[in-house]
Parts: C-alpha cells; sequence; structure tokens
C-alpha cells in the first residue's frame, strides 16, 4: 500500500461525487453509511478500467485478458488478505456478502451438529447472524442460545461462562452492533470459547468500516464483511476462515472453478479457497473492492476514527437540544451510530421528514427485531457516520430534527 | 369482536365533507414542504379514531416501517364502501386521509376508475405510494382496490 496522507476532509469529499448533489432542493447529507456506504471516485474507475481493459474470465488461462482478469480479481485476494491480516491467502473465500458468507459457514458448520448442541447468538445480532443459525438447528436438532445485553446495549459479560458448557459448539457474534454502535470485546469472547472448545463466527459487517481488524489478533475461526459497507461495490463479501476449518467444511455449491475433476463415477473439489467459488465469481466487484481497500490505506487511519469519534461526540453534545429525543445504544466502546426515538413521533415520521430536508437516515426495525423487542420500540431512527460526513452534516441533522419536533407539538 | 355500526363509518368527514377538491385548493395555498407536512400532520390527526380491538392481524396491512390497520363496511343499499384506516405513525395517517378523501365513501365501480396515482402526483406525494417506498401506502391502496373488486 501506498504512503499515507492527513486527513483532510476537503481532498476526501471531493473523491466522493454523489455527495455533491441536492435533495429535495437541498444539499445532500448522507447518514446512512451503515446501509450502504458510498464509493470514492477510485472505486468506479478501477471498475470502469477493468471493464475497459481487461475483462474476461478467470482461471481459464488461454489468452491474455483472462490473464490480466485473473491476475487483477487474484491481486484483490491478497489485497484483503493483508488487510485483515489472514496468514494465507487461501483464507479468504468471496462471497456475495456477509449474509451468503454466514449461511456459507453455517451451512457447512451444521453437517457436524448433533441434536441438542448449542449455538450461541446475541441478542443484537442482524438477522443475517440470527436465521442461517435457526435453520440450521431446525435440520439439525441443535438449540439456539441467546446471550443477553444490558440497556446500555452492551453484552452482558458475565453470562458468557454460564453459558458456554460441553453441548456448545458454535458462538456467532457481531463485531459491531448495526443498531446499536457497540463495539464488542471479540478478542476476549474469542478467548472464552476456544478456552471451551467453540467455533467463534464473527460477524464484523459494521466493524471494517471503521476501524482495522487483526483476524490474527482476534484468533476467530471465522469473520466475515461486506464489501459494499467498506466503500466498495455491491455484489461481493468475505468469508475468513482459519486454513483448517476450512478444510474442515464441506463446499457449499456445485459448479464450476470449486471442482478438480468432475466424472459421473465421483467429483474430487478443489483445493482452497476455490472449494468455496462455485462459478464465475464477482470479478469487477473484486476489482473495485480492492481499490477501496487501498483508497482506505491512503488515510491515516487514526485522525479517521478521530474525525469520525469527533462527529459522534458533537451529535451526542447536541441531543439535549432536541425535546424528547431518546437514544438506544449508549454503550462505552462504539463506532459512530446513533440510534434515537423522537416521543410522538414514528421513526418513519422522522425519516420522511428528513428526507424532505435532503438528509438521508435510516428507519425501522433495521433487520434487528429481536433487538426492538428487547426494547419494546417498533423501531429506531439511524444515523450513522462515516468518514466523509462533517461537522456540518451533523449540525444539519439536529436543526432537521429540532424543526422536526416543533412540527409535531 | 363485530366491526364498528356503518354508522361510525359514515361519520367520517374523508370522501364526503371532504374532498379531493378541498386538499388540491389547500396544497396550492402551502408553499414549502414544511407547510405541506404540517398540514398532512394536521390531516393525521383528524382521522376518526380507530377502534383498538380492530387492531389485529386479519386487519393488518403488511408495509416495512409503520404499522397500519384497515377495516370496511358496505352500504348495503348504495353499495358505497366505507373504510377506516389507523397507522402508529402520523405521516402514513395524513396520506391515509388523502387517499381516504379519494377512496372513501365510494362504490365498487367508482373505486376501480379512479386514478390515485395522477391525483397524489398533482399533490407532489407521489413518491409516497411509489413500488420502492415501504411505508405501506401502496399495500393500503392495493388492499381498497381487492376489496372494491370483492364487492
Amino acid at each position: 500500500m501506498s504512503t499515507t496522507t492527513a486527513f483532510d476532509i476537503d481532498s476526501i469529499r471531493s473523491d466522493f461525487d454523489i455527495l455533491d448533489q441536492n435533495i429535495n432542493g437541498k444539499p445532500l447529507v448522507y447518514l446512512d453509511s451503515a446501509a450502504s456506504a458510498q464509493k470514492p471516485n477510485q472505486v468506479l474507475d478501477a471498475i470502469n478500467h477493468y471493464y475497459r481493459h481487461d475483462n474476461a474470465n478467470v482461471h481459464r488461462g488461454a489468452h491474455t485478458l483472462g490473464d490480466r482478469a485473473t491476475a487483477d480479481f487474484e491481486s484483490a485476494r491478497d489485497c484483503v488478505r493483508e488487510y485483515i491480516n489472514a496468514a494465507s491467502r487461501k483464507e479468504i473465500i468471496w462471497t456475495k456478502g456477509t449474509t451468503e458468507a454466514i449461511n456459507l459457514i453455517a451451512n457447512g458448520l451444521s453437517q457436524s451438529l448433533a441434536p441438542g448442541d448449542e449455538i450461541i447468538v446475541s441478542r443484537m445480532e442482524h438477522h443475517a447472524n440470527i436465521v442461517p443459525w435457526q435453520m440450521a438447528a431446525e435440520r439439525t436438532g441443535a438449540v439456539i442460545r441467546v446471550w443477553d445485553i444490558n440497556a446500555a446495549g452492551e453484552l452482558c459479560l458475565d453470562q458468557l461462562q454460564d453459558l458456554l458448557n460441553e453441548k456448545t459448539k458454535i458462538l456467532a457474534i457481531t463485531h459491531v452492533s448495526n443498531v446499536l454502535g457497540t463495539i464488542n470485546p471479540v478478542k476476549d469472547i474469542v478467548k472464552q470459547a476456544k478456552a471451551a472448545g467453540v467455533i467463534s463466527v464473527i460477524d464484523g459487517a459494521q466493524a471494517v468500516p471503521h476501524f482495522q481488524v487483526d483476524v490474527q489478533a482476534l484468533d476467530c475461526d471465522f469473520y466475515v464483511f461486506s464489501s459494499h459497507k467498506l466503500f466498495g461495490p455491491t455484489g461481493i463479501g468475505v468469508v475468513y476462515g482459519k486454513e483448517k476449518r476450512l478444510e474442515a467444511l464441506p463446499p457449499y455449491q456445485g459448479g464450476g472453478e470449486m471442482i478438480e475433476r468432475v466424472s459421473f463415477e465421483g467429483t474430487t473439489y478443489n483445493e482452497l479457497p476455490y472449494k468455496f467459488e462455485a462459478g464465475t465469481p464477482a470479478i469487477s466487484e473484486a476489482v473495485g473492492l480492492k481499490a477501496a481497500i487501498e483508497y482506505l490505506g491512503n488515510i491515516d487511519r487514526a485522525a479517521m476514527e478521530a474525525h469520525e469519534q469527533g462527529l459522534y461526540q458533537l451529535a451526542l453534545a447536541r441531543v439535549s437540544e432536541v425535546p424528547g429525543m431518546r437514544l438506544i445504544g449508549t454503550a462505552q466502546h462504539k463506532v459512530p451510530v446513533m440510534s434515537f426515538l423522537i416521543e410522538g413521533l414514528h421513526p418513519s415520521d422522522i425519516g420522511t421528514l428528513l428526507d424532505q430536508q435532503g438528509i438521508a437516515i435510516r428507519t425501522g426495525h433495521h433487520c434487528a427485531m429481536p433487538l426492538m423487542q428487547h426494547y419494546d420500540v417498533p423501531g429506531t431512527a439511524r444515523a450513522s457516520f462515516a468518514f466523509y460526513n462533517t461537522e456540518a452534516d451533523v449540525n444539519r441533522l439536529f436543526d432537521g430534527l429540532i424543526k422536526i419536533q416543533k412540527m409535531f407539538v | 369482536m363485530s366491526l364498528p355500526a356503518l354508522n361510525e363509518f359514515k361519520a367520517s368527514p374523508f370522501g364526503t365533507e371532504t374532498t379531493v377538491a378541498d386538499i388540491l385548493e389547500t396544497f396550492e395555498f402551502l408553499d414549502d414542504w414544511e407547510e405541506r407536512y404540517s398540514y398532512i400532520i394536521d390531516l393525521g390527526k383528524s382521522l376518526p379514531a380507530f377502534p383498538e380491538s380492530e387492531k389485529q392481524e386479519k386487519n393488518y396491512v403488511h408495509g416495512c416501517q409503520s404499522q397500519v390497520w384497515l377495516i370496511h363496511q358496505v352500504d348495503p343499499d348504495d353499495g358505497k364502501i366505507y373504510l377506516m384506516i389507523d397507522s402508529d405513525a402520523i405521516i402514513v395517517k395524513g396520506l391515509a386521509a388523502v387517499v381516504l378523501t379519494i377512496l372513501n365513501a365510494k362504490t365498487s365501480a367508482e373505486i376501480m376508475a379512479t386514478d390515485i396515482e395522477s391525483l397524489f402526483d398533482k399533490l407532489d406525494l407521489i413518491r409516497h405510494i411509489s413500488a420502492t417506498r415501504g411505508n405501506g401506502l401502496r399495500a393500503m391502496i392495493e388492499l381498497i382496490k381487492a376489496i372494491a373488486a370483492e364487492n
């Protein structure tokens, strides 16, 4: 990766053409990056360049374009390996995204589950880290055990030792909550799981956009994330798995690419990572993701995190200006995600009226219905900040909320 | 639990006293989004009370973000369909009031013949009933059309 430069917000914003537009007559304020982040021009250029110059199918080897496409595609895998510090490129598997990544793991691990085996998931999980495990439990007779959270939206850490027992086989938790913004102490959790002989699966979708992740330091068995929340294209995501875990996992889908030899007498599977990559992969998306990671590599990450935390602190400082505003998720360690309610307003009312002012937020249950039930709310409004947001964006949000609140009085 | 009496349905001003012309006229006087949406909020607040006992699964309109309930009665004398709607989101209630102004107290044939899209377009509210907005309003309109088709 190339040299790191200082954090210059104006220069960064000039890399995101999409942010420079009016919505409903007002300059766009994009505060929905936790749903899908915007992509810098460098990502768009990389995809464009790939299709204009290098496009062909990969791993076919008969011509120059095929060689170039394969080199581009496989260098993206190397780039991801380096980014999350995996031990080997064999440990990086492409998927469509986080959801498919968890399905791949749950499907594979379910083959070794027996009736009565236990899978721990937390109450703050996204549906993508609940439903695949429920499906695995349904197929095998395994049982889902739910790890509770406290009022602030933090895992009840002292519960883990009670949850872990000889029947526990898998622990699937999120690194960062998409609703609450809570950063879970994954390293310590994995350590306890490992000591109990439990396989750990970490949903990193909301973590990787905000801070550097080192999978070897975390020591987790699996770590998954999506490109589109990491400022890359939609349609591609990653399973990181320790090599021995991936070797033990059966293939997910059958087809081309994932085989070594096929005959009607029997088929042998390809080696890692290709064993899990049936069919023509998302090549241009891998190229785009690589460009996104390289883009992040050129930003001073410590300054970027400080900038994001600065935005969140400014937001926190303005909450009291909005009568009836209540935060959902007040953990000590958070990424800049703010879920909230305003008394007398439905989250959808807030979303509609902010959109009128050019401000994009997410409203609803955020694919985390069990968490909504826990807080006994129909949903929340959620403003999520990325490094390309500014203090002016935060102020526009709060000026907008104050205006809206008055309309309902 | 039985539905409210037909008289209670008929007490709603939307589509009877309050007409589409009234709403269009009011909208013309309102020149910014704040005034327009304040008016929609007022419309939402003025919807006749919806019986709590009818907020159950069979009357639930499946939207994405807010909860919407819809019940109806048909007047056996003239075949007019009377509707009541509620939502936990006030803007959705206000937009439901607009829908009711257009479709309430009409016969099946009148409902089927109404071009609700063009009316919402005139009110500059078309985005709220587009297929991409998961607010349940489109589902609400589809349900009213389905009720009309059955009666």
